[in-house]
């Protein structure tokens, strides 16, 4: 029971890192491989400003911090490449992931530094003793999710990045300034990072330059898994890669190979299903 | 090799360069190591070198030739490294020589890593740039955690590798040297044959390489399993110079590095895969000493920039005046003008093409300022 809880929290934190990753590939058709990244710079943010501040306004200063760093990225590194090959955006984005940790680097160091958060306890539910920050994750990832789904469907700006996702050239007749949209789109993925940073402080309380790596592929497998593009997809493969990694680590036989397990997930998905478990085929035009 | 009819041509110097450069690399190795001029450092360096070009220079074929992005060359080394070294441990007894071991251990390394190149190479037949990154990001993931939890190589503390080239002989560095040589007049008759075009094509417009007849498909796992069996060579080279073999080695990061090396050489030029990988492995080298702790990220930046700055250079649309007018093509793997490009048909003005396509087709195919429709620009990359 805990593991699944575990997993689920784990699962939401994925998620919330997987939309950032499919809404940009969905709408500027880019795999941002930097987006892990910017949940480390969310991450120092907080361990900087919590450092003289309280919790609240760190988290403030995080979100706009990240979304500030996710635009920025975005005009400087990728908006020149807008009708460059796929290839040359990707080596780029892999060189902006690698800038923002050479700076983390610099400036803090390579050494992970712990960081204080308030102890948060736990609750008790039925007969299950459930920590608190299981349940804030959980919570809090559902209401974000839902918030986006919501934001995405119902408001004129989320709907003209569905029309952008759709069809770039006619979204743009139609009146949507594609530029204004993917920009928002990065500080939306850039914010729920931020939010995602947080979640992860509260599981492991360090921060160090290379705290977005790993949580930022994996975040990418389950967008893959779940179907990059598709917003409910992202969820769901954030989800079964968060419950896949708890259950994995909590058998001792297969504790080791969690890594592998997870990444061998992916490619079976990729080889079984290419377009994930929710994506929609597109045809191929010349 | 922009030119079809090269065949027919008679010898020019930049279509046999890089052979010329490993020969040349090759006998100075050679004349050096016979008059002892090297000293210890000098040969571990040199073997850095050579492992570094291979890799380099295989990279660049899926790279810069069919044009697919593989995140995990690291991985494939590391099979190769592991494979290999495993099974020289035993060959070490049975056989005298060991210049043969090392012969038939980078046999079996090579083919190993390639038969992963072939496992990993099939979802490269359905999936696109970004996903099959991905997929061999994941690969290379999952290799480096299996090495690393398995009993038989060591586990996590490493593959120790039996030493059977003694490091005051320059054995190996001569064997390492002849197989870059090897590498590169392999690679060099590839991209220059029939096949090099048909993988050059699949890079420009897949599509256009399918309605030419071209069986995709086949090319792209055939420069897969090509460029893993070299990844595991060099892999198998490493690993009889550093003992022992690490997992921890080939991280992403590596993977990373190697591709800052063809970024940096160029994407599609093997003369400059060859100067970037010893450039880059020898500023490592010299550094490696002075940029510990915080300055280490100093690597990291320059790499980013590296990175940055030549893919921005070479495809954004704001530095094509810049680049003309400095003309660095010659420097940096494209040796024509974009202006060139938009005499295709089929909307691609994205990657810069070494085969002219009004020649493959011997068809004029040449409409005058064609501008590309927007919608199908688009429709065409998802």
């Amino acid at each position: 029971m805990s593991t699944i809880l575990d997993g689920l929290s784990l699962g939401a934190i994925y998620a919330l890192i997987a939309l950032g990753y499919t809404m940009v590939y969905g709408i500027a058709k880019m795999l941002n491989f930097a987006h892990g990244d910017i949940i480390m710079v969310g991450a120092y943010a907080i361990f900087v400003t919590l450092a003289s501040t309280n919790l609240l306004l760190a988290l403030v200063v995080s979100i706009l911090l990240c979304a500030v760093t996710g635009v920025v990225v975005e005009k400087l590194a990728y908006k020149p490449l807008r009708s460059a090959s796929p290839l040359a955006v990707l080596i780029t984005a892999i060189g902006v992931s690698y800038f923002l940790q050479g700076t983390a680097q610099l400036i803090f160091g390579s050494k992970s530094q712990p960081i204080t958060l308030p102890s948060l306890g736990s609750i008790q539910i039925g007969n299950f003793q459930v920590e608190l920050r299981t349940v804030i994750t959980l919570g809090v990832g559902a209401l974000l999710m839902v918030g986006l789904t919501l934001f995405v469907k119902c408001t004129r700006t989320g709907r003209a990045m569905l029309a952008v996702s759709e069809d770039k050239g006619a979204a743009q007749l139609m009146g949507v300034n594609v530029n204004r949209i993917i920009m928002i789109t990065f500080a939306i993925g850039s914010t729920l990072a931020a939010c995602a940073s947080f979640f992860y402080l509260l599981q492991i309380p360090s921060v160090s330059p290379t705290l977005g790596a790993m949580p930022g592929i994996k975040a990418f497998a389950a967008a893959v898994i779940g179907g990059i593009g598709s917003i409910p997809g992202a969820m769901v493969g954030g989800v079964l890669l968060g419950l896949v990694e708890k259950i994995c680590t909590s058998i001792p036989v297969l504790n080791p190979y969690t890594t592998a397990i997870e990444f061998g997930l992916l490619i079976v998905i990729l080889l079984v299903r290419p377009i994930g478990l929710l994506g929609v085929r597109r045809r191929e035009k010349v | 090799m922009g030119n079809l009819k090269t065949k027919r041509s008679s010898f020019k110097l930049h279509h046999h360069i890089n052979w010329i450069i490993a020969a040349v690399a090759l006998v100075l190795v050679v004349i050096l190591s016979f008059a002892d001029a090297l000293g210890r450092s000098d040969v571990s360096l040199l073997n850095r070198v050579a492992y570094s070009i291979i890799l380099a220079v295989s990279l660049n074929l899926v790279v810069g030739f069919l044009g697919e992005l593989s995140l995990g060359h690291a991985g494939f080394m590391c099979v190769g490294a592991y494979i290999g070294c495993y099974i020289a441990n035993y060959l070490n007894s049975v056989i005298d020589s060991p210049v043969l071991v090392l012969i038939i251990t980078m046999f079996v390394g090579g083919l190993v890593a390639a038969f992963f190149g072939f496992i990993i190479g099939l979802p490269a037949l359905r999936l696109k740039g970004d996903y099959l990154a991905i997929a061999t990001l994941a690969f290379g993931e999952i290799v480096r955690n299996i090495f690393k939890n398995l009993p038989y190589f060591g586990g996590a503390k490493g593959l120790i590798v039996n030493k059977i080239f003694s490091s005051t002989k320059p054995t190996l560095l001569i064997i390492s040297f002849i197989v870059v040589l090897i590498t590169l007049v392999v690679t060099q008759n590839l991209i220059r044959s029939k096949h090099g075009r048909a993988i050059t094509a699949i890079r420009d417009n897949e599509i256009a390489a399918k309605a030419m007849g071209i069986n995709v498909t086949y090319y792209k796992l055939f420069v897969f399993v090509f460029a893993a069996f070299f990844a595991g060579v060099a892999g198998v080279l490493y690993g009889h110079q550093t003992t022992p073999v690490m997992y921890s080695f080939f991280s992403y990061n590596y993977s990373i590095e190697i591709l800052v090396m063809v970024v940096l050489g160029g994407m599609g030029n093997i003369t400059g895969s060859i100067l970037a990988a010893t450039l880059i492995t020898y500023v490592n080298f010299v550094l490696q000493n002075e940029l510990t702790g915080n300055l280490a990220a100093l690597k990291l930046l320059i790499y980013a920039i590296i990175l940055i700055v030549v893919v921005l250079f070479n495809n954004a649309p704001v530095f094509r005046p810049i680049k003309e007018k400095l003309n660095f093509r010659r420097l940096f793997g494209r040796k024509h003008s974009p202006e060139r490009i938009k005499d295709d048909a089929a909307a691609w003005d994205r990657v810069p093409t070494k085969i002219q396509m009004d020649e493959l087709l011997s068809v004029d195919v040449t409409p005058t300022n064609y501008e590309p429709d927007k919608g199908l620009k688009d429709g065409g990359d998802d």
